[in-house]
């Protein structure tokens, strides 16, 4: 790892230097029109002036400033941090997808939405949940709107007294933000101490006011439910819908269907498991998808097929619209070309070997890492620093230690009900050898957690920066460039 | 002719040999044993979608899917606006924004080995703090509509007064959005006609406004922001960022929040996405923002550094008593907006600004001259509506047939208007076969 090579970081404010140029534009071609409006006009504004050559160093360098998983092994739990392949972004550019207007009109862009009523299918066919919107332009806004379905669905049956989503403690931060968001009152159900739902307390909870059910599939632990159908059957008893967050669906592809463990929503991030790239934090793509007696609210657009013309269409009960137009396109064609590459006998390869990766590494890690769960897990592991913590090291520790031996750390401290945890997700898209080199750097840090933990407590050492400082930040926010 | 190894797929290397080796290491004689809490009824089902497809086959198919679309390239004109716009991108944006570097890279949770994506939020958020004139900007939301919902859940937050304004003007998608944003929360959408703006008894929590509005009219953002103020109400501007190339920011106006469409700055038109939505504002409301933020620390060698900051406003902490409940947002999005904005530059962002301009006044000025054709508007930038002699929808495929995309049909507000959106791309040649076009037309 190159250390502190480029460690500059003077800004592009900084590096300006009046009268330089990175860019012309056209002479104007038309007749000169008189400004009619003059009262205050400007006649520039503060931007960088710096040559092209200087800019392009400038993004380069900051790029080689990033691990990603073009350049490093990214084992960051519940992200699904796999390859995201080049022919996926190449498609993506041809100009008949990335050069069209969203105000065309239908008949000339009939390609477009033959595409994203192809991948609402597959979408159906993968989860078993055929109604699908791919509107949504992230997770939460695939939850938000699996949620107004959930309730527009109880109001449409004369049952609005349903005000309560259920959202077990391992679930992710976006569920409840999202039922608050729907106007749901949030109440949390325990997990038991294997990190199963706590069914007594479900039966507690579950009434005539429960409206949906989150359930996160497999679950933020990385297992497999061993009681969803008795789950699932006592949220239908009591009225309630159940929602499964399949943001992360790359454990169960072919392996088994949503629909058939009696979910009626989901969402699914086509930025994890359908290969699109995650960009540092989006543009990423939440499809919601649900049952056929649902598919009546589904939001604004969904692409239908009459005879041989494709149309956006508003569902009869739809929630409406959820932003400006059909969803994040580009995102959608990479998701469609990512399925039909791997096709049927692929998409249950992934599942197959994305579970047989976690298991392996957990295999091999939890002699030396307490695991949280001795069951096998699905497609990630959590571990947890317990054990290192009585040496005064913690998972923080571990993560940045694991940044000096050129590993991207796994996301730490969350599920929340984990203490010092790691969760780990390879991928099915590692080789051995990679995930070999992984748990031998893993029990090298264990070794310094023994032998040497000041090393750990320090790190990192060989990147380019030492540790910063998040709660200076905070304290005393700089958010913008100042002279 | 295919040498049938036991590994078919370039994305999941591991062979069968391998697979069996781990298998063995994790104790189990077959990968069904690993998954025997999954119920066995339902386990491997039939998943009836196509075979695989090699990469070749693949682009074939893609490339003939891609060709029953009519780009906006393939036209011999487009004046098509309406919030999204056919703009030139500098080829620097679009070799930068394919680094592997930046795209494949998650959220910087990990700010020690992310500072390329933190360093360039930070230079986003200078950016887009200097267009709008605000104290501060978030990383960036998911689109402009999504941004201005936010804004008015955000000044409900601040004044606690669950009546959110919106001018009459505003275009109707933003409203639609707002409505979803808030179907089952208790707060009122006021929808403010022009002639309530001189009341000074308006309660709400905000006054919404958009900037050129929807039919591409210059509103008074002074006079909007100073009758808000008097109400002790917040006003939030919805902007054209490249107006405010030439035109001094909502900032200086006194607005509280601006949110804005990203798209119009380097971001092809993609039907429809992934845009960004810019969110900017004064500093006194920060703790209330929705969105990721960048700020500036030290590390442990008292060199500066980049990490995403007061997160306590955030879902992954807050849970349901989070600003937002948003995670994902659009972060290469945002390369792309930095690197245009930088390309264009303190001087080049001006310019671009007053071409567009020039040209749309020349276009809106020619047809004004066309007997029938009448100009709706008296202040615009870059977009104006033309009053026809005939429905827009005869009009536009008439011009569909001379292979001219139009404009966007806006009779839902003005009887027969037809919204036409001119940028640096439009040719005089371009403007010229419109106007000819247009003269020729016969109802």
């Amino acid at each position: 790892m190159l250390k502190n090579h480029n460690n500059n970081t003077k800004l592009l404010l900084d590096i300006s230097n009046e009268g330089r140029r990175a860019f012309t534009l056209p002479e104007c071609d038309v007749p000169s029109q008189e400004i009619t409006d003059k009262d205050n006009l400007i006649s520039n504004i503060n931007l960088p002036e710096v040559s092209q050559l200087d800019l392009v160093r400038y993004f380069t360098n900051l790029s080689q400033k990033n691990f990603s998983i073009d350049t490093n092994f990214y084992p960051l739990g519940s992200c699904t941090m796999k390859y995201n392949p080049k022919v996926n972004d190449q498609i993506a550019s041809l100009d008949g997808f990335s050069g069209i207007h969203p105000y065309q009109p239908q008949e000339t862009v009939q390609g477009a939405i033959e595409l994203l009523y192809d991948l609402q299918k597959l979408l159906g066919k993968v989860t078993g949940l055929e109604g699908v919107s791919l509107s949504p332009l992230a997770g939460a806004q695939g939850e938000y709107s699996g949620l107004l379905i959930a309730r527009m669905f109880h109001e449409s049956n004369g049952d609005s007294k349903r005000n309560i989503a259920l959202v077990p403690d391992s679930a992710h931060g976006t569920n409840p933000a999202s039922a608050k968001m729907a106007g749901l009152e949030v109440v949390t159900v325990k997990s038991d101490e294997e990190g199963n739902i706590d069914i007594e307390n479900l039966k507690e909870l579950a009434n005539e006011k429960t409206a949906v059910f989150m359930i996160t599939i497999p679950s933020t632990l990385g297992i497999f439910e061993p009681n969803i159908l008795e789950i699932t059957k006592i949220i239908h008893e009591n009225g309630g819908l159940v929602y499964a967050d399949g943001a992360n669906l790359n454990a169960l592809l072919g392996l088994v269907k949503l629909s058939d463990l009696g979910v009626d929503i989901c969402h699914s991030n086509l930025h994890k498991t359908f290969s699109t790239p995650h960009g540092g934090g989006g543009p990423g793509s939440g499809p919601v998808m649900v049952n056929s007696k649902l598919k009546k609210f589904l939001p604004y657009p969904v692409a239908e097929k009459n005879n041989n013309d494709y149309n956006l269409i508003k569902p009869e009960n739809s929630i409406g619209t959820i932003n400006g137009f059909y969803g994040s396109f580009l995102i959608a064609v990479r998701a469609y070309s990512y399925i039909r590459s791997l096709g049927k006998n692929g998409i249950k390869s992934i599942s197959e070997n994305a579970i047989i990766n976690a298991n392996y590494i957990q295999s091999q890690l939890k002699d030396f890492y307490e695991v949280f769960s001795d069951r096998y897990c699905m497609h990630e592991t959590v571990i947890s620093a317990k054990k290192q913590k009585k040496n005064g090291i913690s998972a923080l520790d571990i993560a940045k230690r694991l940044l000096d031996y050129g590993v991207h750390a796994p996301t730490m401290y969350f599920p929340l009900i984990v203490e010092e945890a790691l969760m780990i997700e390879p991928t099915e898209s590692e080789t051995k050898e990679t995930l070999d080199n992984f748990i031998s750097i893993m029990l090298k840090i264990h070794d310094e957690v023994t032998n040497s933990p000041e090393v750990v407590k320090n790190a990192p050492h060989n990147v380019f920066h030492k540790r910063l400082d998040e709660a200076l930040a905070a304290r005393n926010p700089i958010l913008k460039w100042k002279k | 002719m295919k040498n049938k190894s036991s590994n078919n797929f370039p994305y999941i290397p591991n062979t069968d040999t391998e697979k069996q080796l781990m298998l063995d290491a994790i104790g189990v004689s077959n990968f069904v044993d690993l998954v025997k809490e999954i119920p066995a009824k339902y386990i491997n089902p039939e998943i009836d979608i196509p075979e695989d497809l090699s990469e070749q086959d693949l682009v074939k198919l893609l490339e003939s899917i891609s060709s029953k679309n009519r780009s906006i390239a393939s036209f011999d004109a487009s004046f098509l606006g309406a919030g999204v716009y056919d703009h030139y991108v500098p080829s620097i944006v679009k070799s930068i924004v394919q680094r592997g570097e930046f795209v494949t890279a998650y959220t910087p949770y990990q700010p020690e080995v992310s500072q390329g994506t933190l360093q360039v939020g930070f230079e986003f958020q200078t950016f887009i703090s200097e267009i709008t004139g605000m104290d501060v900007s978030n990383s960036g939301m998911y689109d402009g509509p999504t941004a201005f919902a936010e804004a008015c859940l955000m000044a409900v937050r601040i004044k606690r007064n669950k009546n959110i304004g919106v001018l009459h003007s505003v275009d109707e998608k933003l409203v639609d959005v707002l409505k979803t944003y808030t179907m089952f929360q208790d707060v009122n959408i006021i929808k403010i006609e022009k002639d309530q703006l001189d009341k000074d008894d308006l309660n709400l929590s905000c006054l919404a406004f958009q900037n050129p509005n929807s039919v591409g009219e210059i509103e008074d953002i002074k006079k909007i922001t100073e009758l808000a103020h008097k109400n002790n109400i917040l006003a939030i501007a919805h902007v054209s960022p490249i107006y405010h190339g030439m035109y001094e920011s909502p900032g200086k106006y006194g607005v509280d929040i601006v949110t804005a469409e990203g798209q119009s700055l380097g971001v092809p038109t993609s039907f429809g996405g992934p845009f960004i939505g810019l969110f900017a504002s004064k500093k006194e409301y920060i703790r209330h923002m929705p969105g990721r933020i960048i700020g500036k620390t030290k590390d442990k060698d008292n060199n500066d550094a980049f990490v995403l900051t007061l997160q306590t406003r955030e879902q992954h902490i807050r849970r349901e008593n989070a600003t937002s409940n948003i995670c994902t947002s659009t972060q290469l999005i945002s390369l792309i907006v930095t690197v245009y904005l930088a390309t264009l530059g303190k001087y080049g962002f001006n310019e671009l600004a007053h071409l567009c301009y020039q040209k749309a006044h020349y276009a809106a000025s020619e047809i004004s001259k066309i007997k029938g054709f009448e100009i709706y508007n008296k202040k615009f930038f870059n977009e104006f509506v033309i009053i026809c002699p005939d429905y827009p929808r005869n009009i536009n495929n008439f011009l569909l047939e001379n292979n001219i995309l139009g404009g966007k049909d806006v009779s839902k507000r003005i009887n027969n208007g037809l919204m036409i959106a001119v940028t640096e791309k439009n040719s005089k040649h371009q403007i010229d076969r419109l106007i000819n076009c247009l003269g020729n037309y016969k109802c």
